[in-house]
């Protein structure tokens, strides 16, 4: 649900972060924000627990520029991952353009990371939206940890488990140092304007 | 696919034409600021701006408002739904120099004023009411 303003012509547009509780969502926010802090001109909104885990959602406002003559601001948001705040993460579902579903590729979270596929499936049922038809990346995030020595899923299994059906573009990321974060952004942002172009005449 | 999905990529469930955002914008210059409220804004349920207007110095970040008052908003709306309301109406949050007050325009668009101690709560409500009625008319 972009909002395009002929007037000032502007677009507005929503995307966001989803994923199993302590993926990454909150940190790939963290990141873009300290990566492009000259350019976000206000400060990331932070709805969370003394624990910094995500109450509600984080909010950043991000102004991409000018495309086809209309200057885009686009809204990056993240939901609370914990199966718990079911009510709230489908609130902040409300109008989305894109998104982004961030997967935890530690051994131990392949079962979180179908659940909350699955739950974001039906939450987007819930406001008449197919997660076929959705803009949508896959980032499958902590890939970092392989380094330290910690057996990971490999990216076939992650693959196999949460695209086999939806064929979306996927990339091994790592919210901390960064890898990957920049480009899984781009990729986003730039399916969700095609998919808004026929609107912007 | 089922039918019941929505096939049209997420665009607003609603039109607005230039001439509609210069009437709204008139509304809530007119009814609004100039009935001494610091700013006005018309957002919709998803958290965007449709129209805004201040009186020259209010240097809020309206963007961050606008995502946490239809957030806040639709947080409120469940809760009425869980205890059994149709909707709570009233929303106002007071401060020490500035308050805030939402009303909901119609089921896709919130109004946020953001308003100090000269303007009292009854005079503002009366405005709002006005200004939420003029609005619901421009479509
Ligand atoms: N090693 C490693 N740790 C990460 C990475 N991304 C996030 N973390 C850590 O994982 C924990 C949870 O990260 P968050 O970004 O808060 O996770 P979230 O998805 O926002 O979690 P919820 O808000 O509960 O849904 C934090 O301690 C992060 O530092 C990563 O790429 N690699
Ligand atoms: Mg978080």
């Amino acid at each position: 649900m972009a909002f395009v303003n002929m007037k000032n012509k502007e677009v507005q547009a929503k995307i966001v972060y989803y994923g199993p509780g302590r993926g990454g969502k909150t940190t790939n926010l963290e990141y873009i924000y300290s990566k492009f802090r000259e350019r976000i001109k206000s400060d990331m909104v932070s709805i969370k627990t003394h624990g910094d885990r995500t109450l509600f959602f984080d909010f950043l406002p991000f102004d991409i520029g000018k495309i086809m003559g209309y200057d885009v601001k686009i809204q990056l948001y993240t939901v609370p991952g914990q199966v718990k705040y079911d009510a709230t993460r489908r609130l902040v579902l409300k109008g989305v353009d894109g998104m982004v579903f961030v997967a935890d590729s530690q051994i131990e979270q392949r079962k979180k990371n179908i659940l909350s596929l699955k739950n974001l499936q039906e939450n987007l049922a819930s406001y008449k939206k197919s997660i076929f038809k959705v803009p949508l990346v896959l980032q499958y995030n902590k890939r970092d940890l392989e380094k330290g020595g910690v057996s990971l899923l490999p990216m076939e299994t992650l693959e196999k488990d949460l695209n086999s059906q939806l064929k979306v573009p996927s990339f091994p990321a790592s919210a901390v140092t960064g890898e990957n974060v920049v480009p899984t952004m781009k990729k986003i942002i730039s399916l969700t304007m095609t998919s808004l172009q026929n609107v912007m005449k | 696919m089922g039918s019941n999905y929505d096939d049209n990529v997420s665009f607003t469930d609603y039109t607005l034409g230039q001439e509609q955002l210069e009437r709204i914008e008139h509304i809530l210059t007119e009814d609004l600021i100039k009935s001494g409220v610091h700013s006005a804004l018309l957002i919709d349920m998803a958290g965007n701006i449709i129209a805004k207007c201040d009186n020259g110095n209010c240097e809020h970040d309206l963007y961050s408002l606008a995502a946490l008052a239809s957030a806040n908003f639709a947080a409120v709306d469940t809760m009425a739904k869980i205890v059994g309301e149709e909707e709570f109406s009233l929303l106002f949050h007071k401060g020490e120099s500035e308050s805030i007050h939402f009303s909901k325009v119609n089921i896709e668009f919130l109004l946020i004023t953001i308003f100090g101690k000269e303007v009292s709560l009854g005079l503002l409500r009366l405005k709002v009411a006005e200004a939420v009625e003029k609005i619901n008319n421009v479509w």
